[in-house]
């Protein structure tokens, strides 16, 4: 890891000052993947601003139709809360199932839509439950936020402080890990809600998005079976040592019909 | 040895260990726990690229670095002159030629041969300065293209990695009887062949390689401690062949190691250039492999590609086999790297066998990658995997029932000469694989696997039949077949004036628990608590030479030394206990920790005679000298042949292509067991890493850019919890007549046996005739779907 | 430099630091406490388990001077003084380590476990391990450890 300077405000406004400040600075949530690839010696920041003790960027909160989950919240609170699985229990399961144990309880949901690993799971039920992404400045919706491989519609400092979860009728999230670094290697989250039906898929191509063809099928007949033969163009996929393009396009629909059926379980 | 009443903590019990209460409360001494006063970090400048020459080095900018002592490079290994690193094991090609390789610098000096290959080396105040000035070292390379892969590596074309070795080609080997063989298959029946390819594998014990060299300048003694298998020869190397310092003037210590799995054999760069560096520097240097370090510069394992072919008569008996290995030697030869793929694999092939001839080439290639060397099983997996995918696959194509096929085929009569020079002492194969059956209820696996086929799952299930030779020695052997230094190993039982024991061992423990097993056997013979027994190992000033733990041979070899050793104790305590006793010497009964005379109630503890035996008053020191220490160095006469049948069940989700084992039978034939705990956990682990061969582990190189793909964690799967199942170990007993125990050795089995019964399962899930190692997800779904 | 003050296994420390100095990193080579080893370098292998205010995490994944004013446990304040922790014992009862290197990490992920899921089944076990690598063990004795201990806590 290279030097760096180490600040940790009380306030926005001085993590604000800070980044106005600072010459290459990066907010450090819960450190899973910056912290990481500095060791790696991958990233180089000049300074580290922690935003562990700003005050009202961790918990959740839920009401009749939202779950709002500050930025800091760690995955293994978003996992194991009530309040959660009685709203969208396939949001704490997805959460449970990020990382492991030790990384769930430093890992924050906020980092994770920051950074939008595209192998990341949150970046999926935020898209397909049409989440809002609260920052410092401006409410952002998921359509507009997610731009593709570590790409985010957030400006340079922008801060996210709470994500605002819709909470749908019904909704299930499908994950196949990568063997060795249990990241998505495809992750399907499905939604039935208001808004319709919302297929998004991650670990899968470059950068979250929406399987438009399922969802449309899905709308008019909500089972397994009505996605049989749609298929999710292979040519756009990602393609590693760890699976093909293929393999990862036909895991999309295999995934996506377990979420359904778990659905109408 | 086998008691029918096994004592507290004696032989045959599963005792607790004696060195579980240090690493369960964090007070274990692992290399990188020893700080030494004063002293420096290296950080290692390693080639990022797979073949260049080293057109210039400019190093200013990393001198003047904060913190910086030195920075060393290949010049100044050579200005010094010191050898490189060496093979220790010369083999020869069929045309009679000697193997051909070039020089292993322990700094390069005008090439790099290999991503990760060692550069420089800086030294700084601390490890972080190190680090951030092996960064300022400005290598200019002229790139080189590079080869990775056995197959295009000798084509006349592909580039070169040493000039020494044409085509790069190390040896082109053979053993057998080529003609008979040839004869053999032209009366066969029927010929069943495989193209078989045992994937790369990267060892990762869990604790990264290590190092502190340190000089004292009043003595001129260096001391190194290393993260060691064994010590006696990394020192034995570093002075008669690197020349670092001469024999007598290298202390060597391997502390408590972190699982070494063959990677810790051998003698590398890292820990050389520390034990040279700490005089240059005036200070102790340490070094600590990063996890991405160990990645490119351990010694990788297997690597083969193999056509194999098995002749059979008409009735199902096997005639013949023959085979034909490429193995991937990597850039440079490690210390064992010549044996692995000829003299540890070929001479296993036979299996359990009765297989009247056999002939195998093995073609040994260099290619622009990490050097392979041992790993957990060593040759053995290997053979062991061509044997019984190739059986398997034979019981299937004739339609016979895979464990009657082997039965009709197993050696029953022993001695057995096999045509590939082992001559088998003992065994028992039915047993263990009836043993097996009935473990894994094999007559009910249909009823299994149509209820997994009702749920939308594939079922299926595999054998595999392994037999492994272990110990490796005697030393007369091994010298016969190539081998640079003797495998036998030594023991020094010295008994204190109060009846404990320190027991100093050439063996090394690094998981294997020797400090109980062979404690076990201490207080067993000499009737003390465990309590009072000290196994002292890891130490080149304490124990005078050891050859070390690998291949399984801590047991078979090691703690027979222990016991002649202890015979020896015991001939000379009877002596003085018939002074002390005033009996005569036939009379003296030892038992139980006392020595009595026999038909009488006079007698004494083992701790009384130890006293008199220093005190010297009741016994005349002119015919007996005072005092009870005793030495054995024990040279065995045959390997022992642990074997053993594993039986594998995988369900398979075709949609996924996701494999899970469901059941795993490992059935093992080790002939003795001193503790059957530690024994069932080498079981354990051992299958573990099988079964992460089979499914989850490939060390993959890009092959046009040379570069490690699978260099880390996140791209090198290892077995977690979740991806495994509990194990059902069972045991069978034919005790080893070539040693007084009767032990075989039990460290390999779990990792030779196993790949071949996961693949033969996944085979006969799917109805498939071979699937690639590991069976990822993809190329489960591709094999169940068609595709 | 900064100073970093924490409280470790119920003693308050500080040291002075670089801003980088990981945690693993201060607890061992600043306050000498070697049990919490390190693995690997892309925060996976699990050696390097601690408890930060009473959740287990990966000391190599966390600064120091994040967790200033931290109540921090290492495998070395996992026991009563002498009385070892029911997983301690289990480990050694059940032959729950090999090399041992892997251990400190692996029993205090399970004691983590423990507390939150006080009677885990062998899935609910070996799930939980996800983030602790053993190379020796096959985790079939780990498994069976953590079982053991659950058992009798």
């Amino acid at each position: 890891m290279y030097q760096f300077e180490y600040h940790r405000p009380k306030s926005l406004d001085e993590v604000t000052a800070l980044l106005a400040r600072c010459e290459n600075p990066k907010i450090l949530a819960g450190g899973m993947t910056l912290l990481a690839t500095m060791k790696q010696r991958l990233a180089a920041p000049s300074d580290l601003i922690d935003l562990q003790d700003i005050a009202g960027m961790t918990g959740i909160s839920v009401d009749a139709k939202n779950v709002a989950i500050g930025a800091m919240t760690p995955h293994h609170d978003v996992a194991t809360s009530r309040d959660v699985a009685g709203a969208i229990p396939a949001l704490a399961f997805l959460a449970g199932r990020i990382g492991d144990p030790l990384v769930r309880h430093r890992g924050t949901i906020g980092g994770s839509i920051a950074n939008n690993d595209p192998s990341a799971d949150y970046p999926s039920a935020c898209l397909a439950l049409g989440a809002t992404i609260v920052t410092n400045v401006r409410e952002i919706a998921a359509d507009d936020y997610f731009r593709g491989m570590f790409e985010t519609a957030l400006k340079e400092n922008e801060i996210i402080t709470r994500i605002i979860f819709p909470i749908p009728q019904r909704a299930a999230y499908q994950k196949f890990p990568n063997p060795a670094s249990r990241y998505a290697m495809v992750g399907v989250f499905v939604v039935k809600g208001a808004n319709g039906v919302r297929v998004a898929v991650t670990g899968a191509g470059p950068g979250v998005f929406r399987m438009t063809a399922m969802e449309a099928a899905l709308a008019k007949n909500f089972t397994s079976a009505a996605l049989e033969g749609i298929a999710a163009p292979a040519e756009e996929m990602l393609q590693d040592m760890h699976a093909s393009s293929e393999y990862r396009a036909a895991l999309i629909g295999v995934m996506a019909k377990r979420a359904v059926a778990a659905m109408l379980a | 040895m086998s008691s029918a009443i096994i004592k507290p903590n004696g032989i045959g019990a599963a005792a607790p260990r004696k060195e579980d209460y240090r690493f369960i409360t964090g007070n274990g001494h692992y290399t990188d726990d020893i700080n030494r006063p004063g002293q420096a970090y290296a950080s290692f400048v390693r080639s990022p690229h797979a073949h260049a020459t080293i057109d210039a080095i400019d190093f200013t900018d990393a001198l003047a670095a904060p913190g910086v002592l030195a920075v060393l490079t290949g010049k100044d290994v050579a200005a010094d002159g010191l050898g490189g690193l060496i093979c220790g094991w010369l083999v020869h090609s069929k045309d009679g030629s000697p193997m051909k390789t070039g020089a292993h610098p322990i700094l390069a000096l005008s090439h790099v041969r290999y991503v990760g290959d060692h550069v420089a080396v800086v030294i700084a105040e601390t490890a972080a300065q190190a680090k951030d000035a092996a960064e300022l070292v400005n290598v200019s390379y002229g790139e080189l293209p590079s080869v990775t892969a056995v197959a295009e590596a000798r084509n006349p074309a592909a580039p070169q990695v040493h000039p020494e070795a044409p085509r790069n080609t190390c040896f082109e080997w053979e053993l057998g009887d080529k003609a008979a063989t040839e004869a053999a298959f032209k009366t066969a029946a029927r010929i069943i062949s495989l193209d078989i390819a045992n994937n790369r594998l990267i060892p990762n014990a869990m604790e990264p390689r290590a190092a502190i060299g340190e000089y004292d300048k009043g003595t001129g003694i260096y001391t190194l401690h290393t993260t060691s298998q064994n010590p006696h020869v990394a020192r034995l190397v570093l002075s008669a062949f690197v020349g670092v310092a001469p024999e007598n003037k290298l202390r060597v210590i391997a502390p408590d190691v972190g699982g070494g799995f063959g990677s810790k054999i051998f003698i590398y760069s890292e820990e050389t250039v520390c034990v040279w560096a700490s005089k240059k520097a005036g200070r102790p240097v340490k070094w600590v492999a990063d996890r991405s370090e160990s990645f490119v510069s351990d010694a990788h394992g297997r690597d083969h590609q193999t056509h194999a072919e098995l002749a059979l008569d008409a009735n199902g008996k096997m005639l013949a086999l023959r085979v034909k290995t490429i193995a991937n030697l990597g850039a440079y030869l490690q210390l064992f790297s010549a044996s692995v793929p000829t003299y540890l694999y070929a001479t296993l092939l036979s299996g359990q066998y009765d297989l009247p001839a056999i002939y195998c080439e093995v073609d040994g290639v260099l290619t622009h990658t990490a050097p392979v060397d041992a790993y957990r099983g060593a040759g053995r997996p290997e053979a062991t995997y061509v044997v019984e995918r190739l059986v398997e696959t034979a019981a299937r194509e004739i339609g016979m029932d895979p464990a009657e096929f082997r039965r009709r085929n197993f050696i029953r009569k022993f001695p057995h000469q096999t045509p590939v020079i082992m001559a088998y002492d003992v065994g028992d194969y039915e047993a263990s694989l009836n043993e097996a059956c009935r473990l894994i209820d094999y007559a009910n696996f249909p009823v299994r696997k149509r209820e997994a086929e009702a749920r939308g799952m594939r079922r299926g299930i595999g054998f595999s039949a392994y037999i492994e030779a272990c110990g490796i020695a005697p030393s007369a052997a091994v010298g016969s077949l190539g081998a640079g230094v003797g495998l036998w190993e030594s023991a020094e039982v010295r008994v204190n004036p109060t009846g404990s024991v320190e027991v100093l061992t050439g063996a090394h423990s690094h998981g294997q628990g020797h400090e109980t097993t062979f404690a076990q056997l201490v207080s067993d013979r000499l009737g003390i608590p465990i309590e009072n027994v000290e196994i002292v190992h890891g130490d080149t000033d304490k124990v005078q030479f050891g050859m070390g733990t690998y291949g399984s041979r801590s047991g078979a070899v090691g703690m027979s030394a222990i016991q002649l050793a202890l015979d020896k104790i015991i001939t000379k305590a009877r002596k003085i206990a018939a002074h002390v006793l005033e009996a005569g010497e036939g009379d003296i009964v030892f038992e139980d920790g006392r020595f009595t005379v026999a038909g009488t109630d006079r007698g004494m503890a083992f701790a009384e005679l130890a006293l008199q035996a220093y005190m010297g008053h009741k016994f005349p020191t002119s015919e007996i000298e005072p005092g009870l220490k005793e030495t054995s160095f024990y040279d065995p006469t045959n390997f022992t042949f642990p074997a053993g049948c594993h039986i594998a069940e995988v369900e398979i989700d075709p949609g996924t292509g996701t494999v899970r084992v469901v059941k795993f039978v490992a059935v093992d034939d080790f002939g003795n067991i001193i503790n059957p705990m530690i024994v069932e956990g080498q079981v354990h682990g051992g299958v573990a890493q099988g079964i992460g061969q089979a499914l989850l582990e490939n060390a993959v190189y890009d092959p046009q850019t040379g570069q490690l793909l699978s260099g880390s964690f996140m791209d090198y799967c290892m077995p977690r919890a979740d991806d495994l199942p509990s194990f059902d170990v069972g045991v069978t007993v034919t005790p080893a007549p070539s040693n007084p125990l009767g032990v075989k050795g039990c460290g390999e089995a779990g990792a030779i046996g196993s790949p071949p019964a996961i693949i033969n399962a996944i085979t006969d899930a799917l109805g498939i005739r071979d699937i690639a190692m590991p069976v990822t997800p993809e190329r489960a779904w591709r094999a169940a779907n068609g595709l | 430099m900064t100073v970093v003050a924490m409280q470790v296994n119920g003693k308050q420390v500080s040291a002075d630091v670089e801003p980088r100095t990981l945690l693993v990193h201060f607890i061992r080579e600043n306050l000498q406490l070697t049990g919490t080893h390190v693995g690997c370098d892309t925060s996976q292998c699990g050696a390097c388990v601690v408890h930060v205010d009473g959740k287990a995490v990966k000391s190599c994944t966390i600064l120091a001077v994040q967790a200033a004013g931290a109540k921090v446990r290492t495998i070395e304040g996992l026991a009563d003084g002498d009385r070892l922790h029911p997983l301690q014992a289990a480990f050694k009862e059940h032959h729950g380590l090999q090399c041992g290197f892997c251990t400190p990490g692996m029993i205090m992920t399970a004691a983590d476990m423990l507390r939150r899921i006080p009677k885990p089944d062998e899935t609910a076990i070996r799930h939980e391990l996800e983030g602790n690598f053993c190379r020796c063990t096959g985790y079939h004795n780990i498994v069976k450890a953590i079982k053991a201990a659950s058992e009798v806590m």
